[in-house]
């Protein structure tokens, strides 16, 4: 099990996402710094959150053209399972990875709060199980916006991960913390190998933390 | 050669910030706003004189950078 962890300057959830990462397979992933241009063979590459480049220009546009970036969308394309998450989803969003948009919260304000989540494919190794997640969100620009059109190819191919739902699993329009179409919290690309979510399951990895329910994302790649 | 270019997001896509300047606007009594959008505006300095390529460049920084064209368009203007 050998898994990756991309570091830019201003990523700050790289070390919480390691260890769980560690708890979770036993082997304590390798960090690697923008600058790297290649990764080693990897069962898993994690662009964590955080505020790279302190997001000048759009949250996640100047580590979309980071030297390691390129690696990471040969990898993808290779098959290599990648989870984005926060900002990383933002980077792989810019990287044209994944489909759509993140856009400004409805509400205009930073949201730090636990969310609950559920998995809305069955298809991908990251949404396996079927239980309704709590963890939490810490973001400024995690409303999902995709056109018409894309929203459609994304629901005819099964590419919605989780929505925003409330603790008994209801999708509505109060469990939508941010303004996100169709409740998206997190989507997959094509292949189901990429993943991106504005949820933390790496600050929901341990009971100590508040909820160890984040786990069930990274379990399926790691075990 | 100096470009402009204006950042804007597309009409479809919400703007919150700019609902809240309009707000703020009315709320300071200036009356007959219908719409506040809000984008961005970048200046770019560039060698030479030839408007063509440099148009040509500016849009490939626009589509390739500087905008998002799922939410975003831009316009170019060279003085």
């Amino acid at each position: 099990m050998k898994s990756h962890v991309i570091v830019f300057p201003g990523s700050n959830c790289d070390r919480d996402v390691a260890v769980a990462i560690k708890n979770i397979s036993g082997s304590t992933p390798d960090m690697v710094w923008h600058k790297n241009t290649s990764i080693q063979e990897s069962d898993l590459i994690v662009v964590p959150g955080g505020f790279s480049y302190g997001d000048y220009l759009r949250c996640g546009a100047i580590a979309s053209t980071s030297p390691v970036i390129n690696e990471v969308i040969n990898k993808a394309k290779a098959g290599v399972p990648v989870i984005g998450i926060c900002n990383g989803f933002q980077i792989l969003i810019e990287t044209s990875l994944l489909d759509g948009a993140l856009i400004r919260n409805k509400t205009l304000s930073f949201i730090c709060k636990d969310v609950y989540i559920k998995p809305e494919n069955s298809s991908s190794i990251f949404t396996e199980y079927n239980s309704v997640a709590k963890m939490p969100i810490a973001h400024n620009e995690g409303n999902y916006f995709a056109s018409d059109d894309t929203l459609k190819k994304i629901k005819d191919h099964d590419q919605i991960a989780f929505k925003y739902c409330d603790a008994d699993g209801l999708v509505n329009e109060e469990s939508n913390p941010n303004g996100s179409l169709d409740n998206i919290a997190g989507i997959l690309n094509d292949r189901k190998n990429v993943l991106g979510l504005m949820p933390h399951p790496e600050r929901a990895a341990e009971i100590t933390l508040g909820s160890d329910q984040g786990k069930n994302i990274f379990e399926g790649v790691l075990r | 050669m100096l470009a402009k270019i204006h950042i804007t997001l597309k009409k479809d896509v919400l703007d919150p910030q700019g609902k809240v300047i309009a707000n703020s606007l009315s709320n300071l009594g200036f009356e007959g706003i219908q719409s506040v959008r809000q984008g961005k505006y970048i200046e770019i300095m560039l060698d030479g004189n030839d408007k063509n390529t440099a148009t040509n460049k500016l849009n490939e920084m626009c589509e390739k950078l500087l905008a998002n064209l799922v939410i975003e368009d831009y316009s170019v203007e060279i003085d």
